[in-house]
């Protein structure tokens, strides 16, 4: 705990966050430190949370530095040698990277097309059903993937795709559209759909929620309006339902363009090997072999880093052109 | 008129049959894997090799799942796993509730700043080498520590509960506060007995979080067999039987007891991922009803 509280004061964060403490009771002059001890136990119930708060996930930023470094463990931080952009230009000058760039845009948009419209569909057509115990069993069906590890998935996935005895191929054998297994998982080209069907399989459901809650919201008389106006399931759902979570839609897809280099590694780790490795690694994975598996630690840093800058400027394209053609923004 | 409603009720029809149809399709390939894997867990291992097992066994036995057994690691894994998922949830549910607490209390002044800073944390993370960095520099590698305290407050849980919390009326506080009680013992008589539902909910994300998750193990503690977890263990065989030849001696996490030449590892594997899923199976639905609550508010309000 010791040295918690050393690192917390380094990071100067601590400092900020008093700061804008001080600003709170500057409006009501009833005295600070009077509300403070009245509030002692408010205090109590936060501070402590918020220090770890800070501790891991604010002071890791502080080790942004280390990019722009010829970092060292072991040495004290200003006897590290600075280097300026050097890790970005050898980043920037390796091919490896524009091979893992184009994966983790590859599978990212993909997923962005894919997994967004399937689980909007998906929740449209459950919210037509009437049959309230049908509708129920498919949730909880749907769910169930959301709440199973990756390690299970892919293992399960890996299951599927086998060349001995797998269901895939077994179908498609039957149905006759090949003659011998394929080598799902041994071929690069297939990587990028199988992980993308993946994520669908098991998260599909999952995120129907948000839209049957946004559906749920539609105001019922729009519905019974569409209908005296002689309006079919189909047109109901096209100019009542679909426009109804439109503000939903927008907000989620911003916010998923935002996400769109950090698709995260699980899926890519487990369900790779080394013979899809040309398809399977992602800017993640990329920092993980570099900045752990070799010790280089600024390299894989600065790929970190370009990993987050990239987020925030999409993140702002997004919402801004969402923002001036769809009235519709997250910040 | 009349013609045209009637082929527009015939219409609907054909549209129920097949969205009736379409979503048990949806069903049926969510479900077929999870069976498959139970019905291979449950027959006979050299009979599973013949193949044609779906989703019945063929040869019934229990003898894969008394086979887990002979592996010390994935003792071990179990026994830590579910270690940190009970403390780990614990610690979680009553952090996230205490910071909510004192962030649905519209007098406090500390408010808004402690707001901020924990909602900040959605938009950024310092990345994964700088994380560990960190870690390492606490001297959390190889601890078990490393399982509970980096992730234990965490912004959405917060946000879902404060949402729910601000739903509760004001003058429940006030009467208790007129009777000398402090701000904790509100809190924890008389504020965290009316939120169960969304502790529930949130419960259910944290332990299934901590359940699920390996890759810290593989990051830190892979170095300590003491301290591996059962998803890190499952993910081991796994990867290691993924490719190629299917030889139980390549199997690290596996003891030198391969006596047992008559179960392959497939069966075990499907046996080990049963054991790793049916304590999930097992709770989820009794919240279901509660976190489709609580996934729509946290949603909302971020």
């Amino acid at each position: 705990m010791k040295t918690v509280t050393r690192m917390s004061g380094q990071s100067g964060l601590e400092g900020e966050l008093s700061d804008s403490l001080a600003v709170e009771p500057k409006r009501k002059k009833a005295g600070f430190w009077k509300v403070f001890k009245q509030q002692k136990y408010l205090y109590m119930m936060s501070i402590p949370f918020v220090l770890l708060v800070i501790i891991f996930n604010y002071l890791p930023l502080w080790g942004w530095s280390m990019a722009f470094q010829s970092y060292k463990p072991g040495i004290p931080f200003w006897e590290q040698e600075w280097v300026g952009f050097q890790h970005f230009i050898q980043l920037f000058s390796d091919e490896r990277f524009y091979l893992v760039l184009r994966n983790t845009l590859a599978m990212s948009l993909m997923s962005l097309a894919i997994g967004f419209v399937f689980p909007i569909l998906f929740a449209v057509l459950l919210n037509e059903v009437r049959l309230s115990i049908f509708k129920r069993t498919v949730q909880t069906i749907t769910y169930l993937p959301h709440f199973v590890s990756w390690v299970v998935v892919a293992g399960i996935v890996t299951k599927m795709l086998s060349i001995d005895g797998g269901i895939i191929n077994e179908l498609l054998i039957g149905l006759g559209i090949v003659d011998k297994p394929v080598q799902f998982m041994a071929k690069g080209e297939y990587f990028w759909s199988i992980v993308v069907v993946s994520d669908l399989w098991k998260e599909m459901g999952w995120n129907a929620i948000i839209f049957l809650a946004a559906i749920a919201g539609i105001d019922p008389q729009l519905y019974e309006a569409a209908k005296v106006d002689g309006a079919g399931r189909w047109r109901r759902i096209w100019h009542v339902t679909l426009p109804g979570i439109r503000p939903t839609i927008l907000v989620l897809l911003i916010l998923s363009i935002g996400h769109l280099t950090s698709i995260g590694f699980e899926k890519q780790f487990l369900l790779g090997n080394s013979l899809v490795v040309d398809y399977s690694e992602v800017l993640d994975l990329y920092a993980l072999n570099y900045g752990i598996g070799l010790g280089r630690f600024s390299y894989g840093t600065a790929i970190g880093i370009f990993n987050s800058v990239v987020s925030i400027i999409l993140l702002f394209l997004a919402n801004g052109i969402f923002k001036r053609f769809g009235n519709q923004s997250v910040m | 008129m009349f013609k045209t409603f009637s082929r527009q009720k015939q219409y609907d029809t054909m549209f129920d049959i097949g969205n009736y149809l379409f979503l048990t399709i949806i069903m049926i390939v969510t479900l077929y894997p999870f069976l498959n894997v139970l019905a291979i867990s449950l027959n006979q291992s050299l009979d599973t090799v013949r193949g044609g097992i779906y989703i019945w066994p063929r040869q019934f036995t229990f003898e894969n799942y008394l086979e887990i057994f002979k592996y010390d690691d994935l003792i071990t894994g179990f026994v830590n796993s579910a270690s940190r998922t009970v403390i780990g949830t614990i610690l979680g549910v009553l952090s996230s509730a205490m910071v909510a607490f004192t962030l649905s209390r519209a007098d406090f002044q500390g408010r808004k700043a402690i707001s901020t800073i924990i909602v900040l944390t959605m938009y950024f993370s310092g990345g994964l080498i700088p994380g560990y960095m960190l870690i390492r520099d606490l001297g959390m590698i190889n601890t078990f520590w490393v399982y509970l305290i980096p992730g234990m407050v965490n912004a959405f849980n917060i946000i879902i509960v404060r949402s729910f919390m601000d739903g509760l009326p004001y003058s429940l506080q006030e009467s208790a506060k007129i009777d000398g009680a402090n701000d904790f013992t509100i809190f924890w008589r008389i504020i965290l007995p009316l939120c169960k539902p969304v502790l529930a909910t949130v419960a259910l994300f944290v332990a299934v979080g901590h359940w699920n998750s390996w890759f810290d193990t593989y990051l830190y503690n892979s170095q300590n067999p003491a301290l591996t977890t059962l998803q890190y263990e499952l993910m081991k065989i796994l990867q290691n039987t993924s490719m190629g030849s299917v030889n139980a001696n390549d199997m690290r996490g596996m003891t030198q007891d391969q006596a047992s030449q008559f179960v392959s590892p497939e069966s075990i594997k499907m046996a080990i991922t049963v054991v790793t899923v049916v304590p999930i199976l097992a709770v989820y639905p009794f919240v279901q009803k509660y976190f489709v609550q609580g996934m729509t508010i946290g949603a909302v309000k971020s």
